[in-house]
């Protein structure tokens, strides 16, 4: 009697769950179908679960001229992982110093660090600095150099950094290692797996950033690919104008519908693709905030 | 001469302390410039700011920004939306995330847990972008799938994207969906760490499994409910700008409701109204400050273990 009833609970909970898969996995695929979906039958009867006309058109016509596409790929690639890799680097060594007790700064530094996290000059300042002062728009760099180091980062490496026992670092001394190698050498390969969560959650905001081409980037070729996809979703004038560099069939209607959709494929489908395998180092990084600092 | 042991110390020490400022430089160097100097660029929001006068030639005028925005017809709107959609998104989260948290910790199954968690998590992943594009296969007004179903019980098609009303529960439909995955990962990592011998001995009490959530699984999240609680609320007069500018496409009939502080700077910064945007981010700065260090403050006086700093 018992045993059925905690069954029961299981099917119940199941359910609910299928139910949200349902709702996470759906417009994924709804995506896929309108991308290989005819555009007539589109305009005829609205999205479909499963295309109503199948068609490779949409692609036929993003694959006709790839070059935006590509150029936006080669940016956005470029751009993430010299910026994952920078900030790692230096994050990584700049929470050295703050995790030991021996350095005579730590008390002005730690200020410095925290004092962004409650106070910030916000946008219009950045703004004017990067583009009158530092004339970094239009170039690759404003994407890499603002937003390199943060507090919040740094305070999760540097709490995992004092979590390492001390005498591992005085033994080392001992043996007359100095501070440089000891943070490269023991401290840094130690605490790889937070490196490695708080690089993965670097990239992936990365990879997904579309407002830093919205404010400084009027340069087609410097678009990263999430401002390429909105510029594709709003403006039907940019889609046209995209499409007429590619070939199109002398008297077809233009597939403005799949072709989105096909575009919003090519650009996002390889990384959703790969980010759940990744999801691991993802769901540890997240719960890594719950450390106080 | 030879030093004696103190000196010796001291050397090395200041040598340690050389190469660990060395360390500190180059990170340094870029909170200086980048949290720093923009800190400078605050003056603006007390100047009528020229371009070509620059930012220390153009002319000082008081407060005139700051009253041109609280006495408009925006601010109302716009600190409104914002307060409201901060409020909001704080306690459907709070419920979302500890509601999927216990669902997931009552799960069975491993494999399915796993399953279940990859798929949930799945649109942290996506940019505010590919959240819009989905947004709009639902709700596009010819072929979308929201009039498609309401078509099926006779409902006409409705214009999703011109009627504001319909904005705040699609807004936080979106927003849950996007982060209900995320947020339950926190209190599911919390409750790993309960001791499962009291559910096993409020059992024995004859304690019913809801009853056992109420008075034992619930409490053990009390802590980490506190913390999301107090970040969020220092949140309170700033706003997800990726979720309120793509998902309704900037549409200027839906501002009244989609319009939050976050896209107001934004748009007033495009429009050139560099002066009256700094003097409106210069007021979430510090209604932000004010808000964090308010509620940590009230925290320590109750359960100092809670609280941030």
């Amino acid at each position: 009697m018992k045993k059925h009833k905690i069954q029961m609970g299981q099917v119940v909970l199941h359910s609910l769950f299928l139910i949200m898969v349902v709702l996470y996995i759906v417009p994924f695929l709804m995506v896929v179908s309108i991308s290989f979906s005819n555009e007539t039958s589109l305009v005829r009867d609205g999205y479909h679960l499963i295309p109503k006309v199948f068609s490779l058109e949409a692609y036929r016509l993003v694959f006709s001229d790839p070059t935006q596409v590509l150029n936006s790929y080669r940016t956005t690639i470029l751009f993430t992982a010299i910026s994952t890799f920078l900030a790692v680097l230096i994050m990584g060594i700049m929470a050295y110093p703050l995790s030991r007790p021996n350095y005579r700064l730590k008390g002005p530094v730690s200020f410095m660090v925290l004092f962004t996290m409650l106070f910030s000059g916000g946008m219009v300042p950045s703004y004017l600095l990067i583009v009158k002062y530092l004339h970094l728009n239009n170039t690759i760099w404003v994407y890499i150099l603002p937003g390199l180091v943060s507090a919040y980062n740094l305070i999760i490496i540097r709490t995992n950094y004092k979590s390492l026992p001390a005498e591992l670092i005085e033994a080392a001394k001992i043996d007359g290692a100095g501070e440089l190698y000891i943070c490269f050498k023991i401290v840094m390969p130690l605490c790889k797996p937070v490196l490695a969560s708080i690089g993965f959650l670097f990239l992936v905001n990365k990879w997904n950033d579309w407002n830093t081409s919205l404010l400084y980037i009027t340069k087609p070729e410097l678009y990263s690919l999430q401002y390429l996809l909105q510029r594709i979703l709003n403006e039907a004038e940019y889609l046209k104008q995209l499409a007429e560099t590619g070939e199109l069939m002398g008297n077809e209607v233009f597939p403005s519908e799949s072709f989105r959709y096909a575009m919003a494929m090519v650009a996002a489908g390889p990384v959703l693709c790969v980010f759940p395998f990744f999801q691991k180092y993802f769901a540890k990084g997240m719960t890594l905030g719950g450390v106080k600092g | 001469m030879k030093p004696t042991k103190t000196n010796a110390y001291s050397m090395v020490r200041r040598r340690e302390n050389f190469h660990l400022n060395l360390m500190v430089l180059p990170g340094a160097v870029l909170f200086l410039i980048f949290n720093y100097l923009p800190m400078l660029g605050i003056v603006i929001a007390f100047k009528d700011y020229n371009p070509n006068l620059g930012i220390l030639g153009s002319k000082w005028n008081g407060f005139e920004n700051f009253e041109f925005f609280f006495t408009s017809q925006e601010a109302v709107r716009v600190i409104g939306n914002t307060v409201m959609y901060s409020l909001i998104f704080l306690l459907v989260d709070l419920v979302a995330g500890v509601g999927l948290a216990l669902m997931f910790y009552n799960l069975r199954s491993k494999k399915a847990l796993k399953f279940y968690n990859t798929v949930v998590i799945l649109p942290r992943f996506l940019s505010a972008v590919i959240i819009a594009f989905i947004v709009y296969i639902i709700l596009n007004p010819s072929y979308g799938v929201a009039n498609h179903i309401l078509a099926l019980f006779g409902i006409p098609k409705v214009q999703w994207y011109m009627k504001a009303s319909y904005w705040p529960a699609i807004l936080t439909i979106t927003h849950v969906w996007q982060t209900v995955g995320m947020n339950s990962i926190i209190y599911y990592a919390s409750l790993m760490g309960l001791d499962e011998e009291l559910i096993e001995a409020a059992a024995l009490d004859g304690a019913n499994k809801w009853q056992q959530t109420i008075y034992v699984v619930i409490p053990h999240l009390i802590p980490v409910m506190v913390i999301t609680t107090i970040l969020a609320i220092g949140h309170l007069f700033s706003g997800d700008f990726g979720l309120f500018y793509q998902v309704p496409k900037d549409v200027g009939i839906l501002y009244s409701t989609t319009d939050i502080i976050n896209t107001y700077t934004f748009r007033a910064l495009r429009n050139g109204a560099l002066e009256k945007s700094t003097a409106v981010g210069l007021f979430q700065s510090l209604t932000g400050l004010v808000l964090v260090l308010g509620t940590n403050w009230i925290v320590r006086r109750i359960s100092p273990e809670n609280s941030l700093f």
